[in-house]
């Protein structure tokens, strides 16, 4: 059985150890998701499986048998960025950029898990149906996500411009 | 990582078969095992992927709730009864590590989480009982203000880093397991070990055991329960000190009560000293924190740790309030 990464069938390593994001980033030339810690702390190898945001750096390859795979690139193109992306140019989202493949990949789940109704830490009721969108809403949602260069705010304004009404 | 053969199980027993042979691991979402094995500190022989088995919450006949050991951490807590009939656990559950891993952990992996004290991940600068049984401790003379207060021994004060054994301790849970002598159920509450002159045996799982799933019991009055994490930041840290909760009170009185902590043992708490002081009692401060101070006169902290004693005691106390609707 072969991965789907942004709409191709690959075929999964013939080693085990290779992680996700090594298959990423070192056999199929997709650069967009970066290894920072390696060991889950950091949220900059975030990238979509079946939709749901995880961390490629704590997947083995060999997992991804029958799943489907989204990174950055399968979001958006230097020629048309998708419009999160444009956002965070416009809002100062990032500094260096390090971070970014994996804030976008994580910010674009985050908002179908608050349309879903998934509840956090910061929820008031649990039980609601219902969540509130909120900046302290966002901040906890994006917590897996470091950015060495403090850009939170331009990212939550970022994600706030583009993903409201998604999100309601 | 050192090499290893990768495999999926096609069902329960195909996977306790396969368990059977010597370096054999369970892989679920890989979030702690896969980690450890780069650190080379887990070098099983053999994955057996059983993250694709028993993924289904299901209503009990008795009204309590089975949930599959294969049930990943967002899906627990965003069930609906979970949230309504049990809203500590969504609540333990939401507190823990961020939600790329929660997407990822599965139900039983998270209770084979092992302890994230430094020294035991340290394996070429430091000692540690754990990884290598009658070496020694150094945590016990180095870093530990996250260590354990409660249950530890000359042999390992690390603690237990889940939040959502401590909401399943609180709730009677009872954990479901499949080997090759069959199936056969166990407490929550005795399914951890304290660490002993044998910390390496954290669980009483023997080899090839299987968890299939952890099942809760009724517990109308677990409604209005809830979790509290107490962390050096707001949001993805491990535990100093939480505390699960529930409390059922009658005319006034404490008529029965659930308190599990986390952060301070060896495995999730059970306060039932805490717990025996309170039933009867009238449902106030002085009563939380009377049975409070009792769970925690067993508290034999180390030199950076010992402010985990009031602060677990404060946490009782303000949970408790919380729950009974009266002001700390």
């Amino acid at each position: 059985m072969s991965i789907t990464i942004n709409g191709k069938a690959v075929d999964p390593p013939e080693d085990p150890r290779v992680s996700l994001l090594d298959l990423l980033r070192d056999h199929l030339a997709l650069p967009g998701a970066k290894m920072g810690c390696n060991q889950g702390a950091c949220g900059a190898c975030t990238v979509l499986v079946d939709g749901e945001r995880v961390l490629s750096c704590l997947t083995l390859a060999a997992q991804m048998e029958g799943r489907s795979v989204t990174t950055i690139e399968g979001i958006g193109s230097p020629d048309v960025l998708a419009p999160l992306q444009q956002a965070f140019v416009e809002h100062d989202g990032f500094q260096c950029g390090y971070c970014t493949p994996g804030q976008i990949c994580s910010a674009l789940a985050m908002v179908e898990e608050l349309r879903r109704g998934v509840p956090s830490h910061v929820t008031g009721d649990v039980s609601s149906e219902a969540i509130a969108f909120s900046s302290e809403e966002l901040r906890e949602r994006m917590s897996g996500n470091l950015c060495r260069c403090g850009a939170y705010n331009g990212i939550i304004d970022a994600i706030t411009a583009t993903c409201r009404e998604t999100a309601e | 990582m050192t090499p290893f053969k990768y495999t999926r199980a096609s069902d329960a027993a195909d996977a306790v078969r396969k368990g059977a042979a010597t370096g054999v691991k369970f892989l679920g979402g890989g979030t702690n095992l896969v980690d450890l094995m780069r650190e080379t500190i887990e070098r099983p022989g053999e994955l057996v992927d059983v993250s694709g088995l028993s993924t289904e919450i299901v209503e009990t006949d008795e009204g309590g709730l089975r949930i599959g050991a294969g049930v990943r951490n967002t899906a627990l807590a965003e069930h609906r009864r979970v949230r309504t009939a049990y809203p500590m656990l969504t609540r333990a559950m939401v507190s823990g590590a961020s939600a790329q891993i929660r997407n990822m952990a599965t139900v039983g992996g998270n209770l084979l989480q092992r302890t994230r004290c430094s020294y035991f991940y340290d394996e070429d600068g430091s000692r540690c009982n754990k990884r290598v049984p009658g070496e020694g401790c150094d945590a016990i003379e180095g870093f530990h203000r996250g260590h354990a207060i409660l249950g530890a021994s000359d042999a390992c004060i690390a603690v237990h880093p889940s939040d959502m054994c401590v909401a399943l301790a609180a709730l009677d849970a009872v954990v479901h397991i499949e080997g090759a002598k069959g199936a056969r159920t166990v407490p929550l509450v005795d399914f951890h070990c304290l660490p002993g002159d044998r910390p390496d045996i954290e669980t009483v799982l023997e080899p090839g055991d299987l968890i299939t799933a952890v099942e809760l019991p009724p517990m109308p009055f677990a409604a209005a329960s809830t979790y509290r994490k107490v962390r050096d930041r707001a949001s993805y840290a491990f535990a100093l000190v939480s505390v699960a909760a529930a409390i059922e009170i009658e005319d006034g009185q404490v008529r029965d009560v659930r308190i599990a902590l986390g952060g301070v043992a060896h495995k999730p708490w059970r306060a039932t000293r805490a717990e025996a002081a309170l039933r009867g009692a009238p449902a106030g401060e002085t009563a939380f924190a009377g049975a409070a101070a009792t769970e925690l006169a067993g508290a034999r902290p180390l030199a950076d740790n010992a402010f985990k004693v009031r602060l677990a005691e404060r946490t009782i106390v303000s949970v408790l309030c919380e729950l009974a609707g009266v002001t700390a």
